[in-house]
């Protein structure tokens, strides 16, 4: 068992200010006891990555919805791995073509969470692999 | 840009929903029937659940009787249509007089590509136009800024210019055809580039009717597209106002919208509440500059949500009108009728559509326009089946679109006005949805008006509150949606709209030549004359008006404000 609490980035890319899946993830980790930062609205992917180092997360959680994350993601995975941190586990939640997610997994990232995904799933997710990789 | 340094999280203080309930008092025959008939049924058979509520958590009773409305006068609660307080619709006859428009909102790619969706849906039978613009041209990017990148044309058509917006109008008479535009903190850029088509085109802007959404404080309690402070978003739309009453007097300046305080979560009683509340806001500005309450409230329109709850949506739009009323002539000491009628458009609720099973969306948003229409509406959009997806294709938007030509033509549930009134639980659910909506309009007169209640988060706050609420109530099976937590099965993917980039290709080219070939030194001078503007007090309309004519480009307009106001950060609430 992990004595040390789980860091979560939870983080809003993008232009879109539809934050209510973000929130609610955010709160619902912090509830499951998990350690939540919440980066506000409109983070570039190196306002993210830099985010990610100084608060030593071991999960980063993207909320898309705005069909950005083809841009988006691409570019946030490749700065995690120039800066070393490819080891944290990142997962996306949003509105996500199902046509898109092959090559998003394939890019490393570890989950995609489309709409109606229970919090529970979610946080189970976060649990296992953390047992696992750790 | 939020920084390191600004970032805040706070978690939020529970609330206990509102539960306005009505006092009752049952008759002595009633109190028999509960005796005589349900105890010994209830001894057999107990009810599917111990308490029965709406959507948004309020508390449904099993049976809803005269008991319900002692204190309730059908003179003075109900009325007639067309007449104070107008709980059974704004116009005599309602919809027998007139069907509601019919107003997909559409938006996609570069101009030329909503230009065509446009001119398919008028082709279709479609009434009114309605323009969803991308993330940039909301947030007042130009398609070649780095922020955009990614984001050209996928929610919205992107507006970059006047060239943009001839494109995008191209062929549509703007003289005939009623237009909203959903843009809000851009609102008077993107409404001057409208009346610069409409006078090219040799339309009279005085017949010019139309909505622009321009609804700055919802943006900071919901949809978080704002770029100023507040004190300078509220200047620019009371802007709007004067200009429009001297220049537009058949275009709504605003609409005052509840639709995107419901998306973000929160519950009926919140949303009527905080988009009325929101209104009042805009009045007392308006009143506040000065002008004269019966001469710009008329124009003032209201945009609500059609969610899953039925009866309790209804009740929603019938309170909604009986409270404007009551705040018109009992607060603003308004004379003039056309002030005290709200009228509104509707929306089915997105963020009921489900990405699993989306043909259950089609029979989710064909009752959620059923309950806008017994409500009153004036104009409806309903949502496509793929939208959990995208953006609708041609086909799932025609099914939309034939949703609500069903409805008016074939259920004839448009033949009679407000058919609901007088029943017992849509009357006693009416005056409770009321009760609940002025408890939260008290409290904010109370923190001093919304711009201040904003500032303290606190409406964030009531919907935050109320969307993880919900969630959990989803997450616990608590509440059923059907497809996402029970009669869960596999299926196969939809066919969906998908952008590419060669739109912000495209536009970017677009905006190179744009910018070669216009009067550089005529957009610098009307862009500094607008910074001037800025820095005193005069009305904007006029400046951002001459800006757009020279073909400055929405980025470069924005921008020369926010040198002038500066822009907004939220503390982020979780």
């Amino acid at each position: 068992m992990p004595t040390k609490k789980i860091r979560v980035l939870i983080a809003k890319p993008g232009l879109d200010g539809h934050d209510r899946g973000a929130k609610i993830i955010a709160r619902a980790l912090r509830d499951a006891g998990m350690e939540v930062i919440y980066t506000g609205l409109r983070q570039t992917p190196e306002m993210i990555a830099s985010a990610a180092i100084q608060e030593d997360v071991d999960v980063i959680g993207l909320s898309i919805l705005s069909g950005a994350h083809n841009t988006i993601c691409p570019q946030l995975m490749a700065l995690l791995k120039a800066k070393g941190m490819d080891d944290v586990v990142v997962l996306v939640g949003g509105i996500i073509p199902e046509a898109d997610i092959p090559a998003m997994k394939k890019s490393g990232i570890a989950e995609i969470f489309l709409p109606g995904t229970s919090t529970q799933d979610i946080i189970e997710f976060i649990n296992k692999r953390l047992a696992v990789g750790t | 840009m939020t920084d390191k340094s600004k970032v805040q999280t706070e978690i939020a203080t529970p609330a206990a929903p509102a539960s306005p309930v009505s006092p009752r008092r049952p008759s002595s025959k009633e109190k028999s029937w509960e005796q005589d008939t349900l105890k010994p049924t209830l001894e057999k058979s107990p009810e599917r659940r111990a308490e029965f509520t709406t959507i948004s958590g309020h508390p449904i009773r099993r049976l809803y009787t005269e008991g319900d409305l002692q204190d309730w006068s059908p003179e003075k609660d109900l009325g007639s249509p067309g007449e104070p307080p107008y709980t059974r619709g704004i116009h005599s006859t309602m919809h027998r007089g007139r069907l509601w428009t019919m107003r997909q909102f559409a938006g996609f790619g570069a101009a030329e590509d909503t230009n065509a969706r446009f001119r398919y849906l008028l082709a279709q039978g479609q009434t009114g136009l309605s323009t969803a613009f991308d993330l940039p041209t909301l947030m007042g990017y130009d398609s070649d800024h780095a922020l955009s990148e990614g984001e050209v044309g996928k929610c919205g058509v992107a507006i970059s210019s006047l060239a943009d917006m001839e494109v995008l109008f191209d062929k549509i008479p703007l003289a005939n055809v009623t237009t909203s535009m959903t843009i809000n903190s851009p609102a008077a850029v993107i409404w001057a580039m409208y009346l610069a088509v409409a006078e090219k085109q040799g339309a009279d802007w005085k017949k010019l009717s139309g909505t622009l959404q321009n609804d700055i404080l919802k943006e900071y309690i919901a949809q978080k597209e704002y770029i100023y402070p507040p004190e300078p978003s509220m200047r620019l739309v009371i802007d709007t106002f004067e200009f429009g009453v001297k220049n537009t007097p058949k275009f709504n300046p605003i609409s005052i919208s509840g639709y995107h305080i419901r998306e973000a979560g929160s519950t009926a009683i919140q949303e009527l509440a905080f988009t009325l509340r929101d209104g009042l806001e805009y009045v007392e500005w308006g009143m506040r500059r000065g002008m004269d309450v019966d001469a710009f409230i008329p124009q003032l329109s209201f945009f609500f949500n059609a969610h899953n709850d039925f009866f309790e949506e209804i009740a929603k739009y019938r309170a909604a009108r009986r409270i404007w009323h009551k705040a018109m002539v009992e607060r603003y000491k308004s004379k003039n009728p056309r002030s005290w009628a709200l009228r509104f458009h509707t929306q089915t609720a997105g963020c009921s559509l489900t990405a699993r099973q989306p043909y259950n969306n089609v029979v989710r948003t064909a009752i959620q326009a059923l309950a806008a229409v017994l409500g009153g509406t004036q104009s409806l959009h309903t949502n496509s089946l793929d939208e959990a997806w995208a953006l609708p294709t041609e086909f799932a938007a025609t099914l939309a679109l034939r949703t609500q030509q069903i409805i008016a033509h074939e259920t004839g549930v448009a033949n009679t006005v407000d058919p609901l009134g007088g029943s017992y639980f849509v009357e006693t659910l009416t005056n409770e949805v009321e009760r609940g909506a002025w408890d939260y309009i008290h409290k904010i007169d109370a923190m001093g008006g919304m711009v201040t209640a904003i500032e303290r988060s606190y409406p964030q706050r009531e919907i935050a509150e109320a969307s993880y609420r919900y969630q959990m109530e989803v997450d616990r099976k608590d509440k059923i949606v059907v497809g996402v937590n029970d009669f869960v099965t596999k299926e196969s993917p939809l066919e969906i709209l998908q952008i590419d980039e060669t739109v912000a290709h495209r536009q970017a080219e677009r905006l190179r030549k744009l910018r070669a070939e216009r009067s550089q030194a005529e957009v610098d001078r009307r862009l500094n004359s607008l910074r001037t503007a800025a820095r005193g007090k005069e009305n904007l309309m006029p400046f951002i008006y001459d800006t757009v004519k020279v073909y400055a480009t929405l980025g470069e307009i924005c921008e020369a404000m926010r040198d002038v106001f500066g822009t907004y950060e939220e503390v982020a609430i979780t």
